[in-house]
């Protein structure tokens, strides 16, 4: 069975239908992509999977036992986080919150979690760092650690790079490209960026106009992508990295 | 000066108004970090307007003990406005503005409509939203109750801190990622309308305001993390009041407003101490 499932999915508010009849599902290991121009449901989508907006009509199924705290979710920032007193250690420890039941305060394991996860995404040395004083770049590594803290099986990405320079979005796209192919974890990123999309990806959602989902060999073949595609990246596909290579080489878009 | 401090603590109304407004200036400063970064600044006054609006009700209905109205339509009022949260079509301070006006407009319309006994109508009013002397004419019952609640508000904060931090950083994570969000939220709610309405009734609504958000802001100018954020701004919150209550008894002053007085004057301080940090 697959991980998430959606069927006929009917997005929207108010009765103002924006996305009708979605059907697509994500199995463990997928990376998939969600594309689309602004404002045609991306982020609705997003929620909807998480479980914070209702759909209009549809469902979304889960599977393979996936339970609502082994989801990780890297949100857009919030305009009180910007200013927001807290140092990253907080932060990202707080993305332990969902696997303490009824325990009122953190133990070592969640500690050596977060410790592991800041590690991880360049961080350490930081942790009593205020957050509303690192750059853009930190701030979203800071999250993506907290998501990470959350996760086990499935990571929820709405715009990781959004607002980050072409050197830290490619970093970015490296880390989150480990952490699908090496700790196996599932991803499903809203994204601006065709180009990292087609790159990363194994599927691709597109939303808006157009409705397509299937392989990121499909998809590039496909006549939804040349709504979104730019004048000479039309039927390019560029090469998934495989393993361990680095992906630092080539260009990467930021829309 | 110390001999009159001396002699004047000798009096139990002395002795309890230090104790009440210790008390006060505590809980209300651990919940207001979290209620001035979730954009609620103005909910205390918001607040005890609604408290002061359901209390004219209580009166003119000649209810006997007005205290269950005014917790029950204040708590109400608080949930909506922190439920609805960051989704609502009335944005935070838009709707604690409408709240607060509505209910001060039309609890006083109400009491000029229906006039009660006391007959000093804007005495009335004014001591409700200036605290005046409220707080040195408190009973050994009303005492014992603040100390009860404040043991219990104390505790649920210092138990449920992390979530509280957690839902105040990021709501939509924390409901994404399996914590109960609007639980919290709702306890949050309850929690700061139960302090509000109480201590409106010993201090004041214009004190509570200022001891829901001066020590919170002037905690910030300096320090960067949560939790001494929340440290700092407990203590600062207890000095301040402590300092404010002493000045008044021996000045002879009105309490909420010298303790007020005292806040701003810690604000500065730390404004200063914040820009100097940065350099």
């Amino acid at each position: 069975m697959a991980l998430l499932e959606c069927k006929n999915l009917s997005l929207g508010y108010e009765g103002h239908v924006i996305v009708k009849d979605l059907n697509f599902s994500v199995n463990a290991g997928d990376y998939l992509c969600i594309v689309g121009e602004n404002g045609s449901g991306k982020t609705t989508l997003m929620k909807t999977i998480l479980g914070l907006t209702a759909p209009l009509s549809g469902s979304v199924t889960t599977g393979d036992g996936l339970k609502k705290n082994e989801i990780g979710y890297l949100p857009q920032q919030t305009l009180i986080q910007r200013d927001f007193p807290a140092s990253v250690q907080e932060i990202v420890i707080s993305g332990c919150q969902a696997h303490m039941g009824r325990r009122p305060f953190y133990g070592p394991a969640e500690k050596e979690l977060a410790k592991k996860n800041m590690e991880r995404m360049g961080l350490s040395g930081m942790a009593d760092r205020c957050y509303r004083d690192l750059s853009g770049g930190q701030q979203q590594r800071v999250l993506l650690a907290r998501a990470l803290c959350a996760t086990r099986k499935l990571l929820l990405m709405d715009e990781p790079v959004a607002g980050l320079d072409p050197k830290v979005t490619a970093e970015m796209y490296e880390l989150i490209e480990t952490l699908n192919r090496k700790d196996g974890i599932t991803v499903i990123m809203i994204s601006h960026d065709l180009g990292a999309a087609l790159r990363y990806a194994t599927h691709i959602l597109h939303i808006g106009g157009k409705v397509f989902f299937g392989t990121r060999e499909a998809y590039a073949a496909s006549e939804a992508a040349g709504s979104l595609l730019r004048e000479g990246s039309g039927g390019l596909l560029p090469e998934r990295p495989a393993g361990k290579k680095k992906a630092g080489g080539k260009e990467v878009r930021n829309v | 000066m110390f001999e009159k401090l001396f002699e004047y603590l000798q009096f139990p109304f002395v002795r309890y108004a230090l104790i009440v407004g210790v008390l006060v200036a505590l809980c209300s400063s651990l919940f207001g970090v979290t209620l001035v970064l979730k954009r609620f600044s103005f909910i205390g006054d918001g607040l005890s307007h609604v408290a002061f609006g359901a209390m004219t009700v209580a009166t003119i209905l000649k209810m006997k003990n007005e205290m269950p109205l005014t917790l029950l339509l204040t708590i109400l009022c608080a949930v909506l406005l922190l439920r609805a949260g960051q989704n609502a079509k009335i944005k935070g301070d838009a709707a604690v503005a409408m709240l607060s006006v509505a209910a001060l407009a039309l609890g006083y319309l109400l009491l000029n409509l229906f006039p009660t006994t006391s007959g000093n109508l804007a005495g009335d009013v004014c001591s409700t939203l200036f605290g005046s002397t409220s707080i040195l004419t408190l009973s050994a019952a009303e005492v014992w109750m603040s100390v009860i609640l404040s043991v219990i508000v104390v505790t649920l904060f210092i138990l449920f801190y992390h979530k509280i931090f957690a839902v105040t950083f990021d709501e939509s994570f924390a409901q994404a990622t399996g914590t109960n969000a609007a639980a919290y939220n709702l306890l949050i709610a309850v929690v700061v309308a139960v302090i509000i309405v109480l201590a409106m009734n010993l201090v004041g609504s214009l004190l509570i305001s200022a001891l829901v958000i001066f020590p919170a802001l002037s905690a910030m100018r300096v320090y960067r993390s949560f939790f001494s954020v929340t440290v700092c701004s407990a203590v600062l919150s207890v000095v301040c009041a402590l300092l404010g209550l002493l000045t008044a008894i021996i000045a002879g002053t009105p309490v909420g407003s010298t303790i007020v007085a005292v806040d701003i004057a810690a604000f500065l301080i730390f404004s200063l101490i914040g820009k100097l940090k940065r350099r």
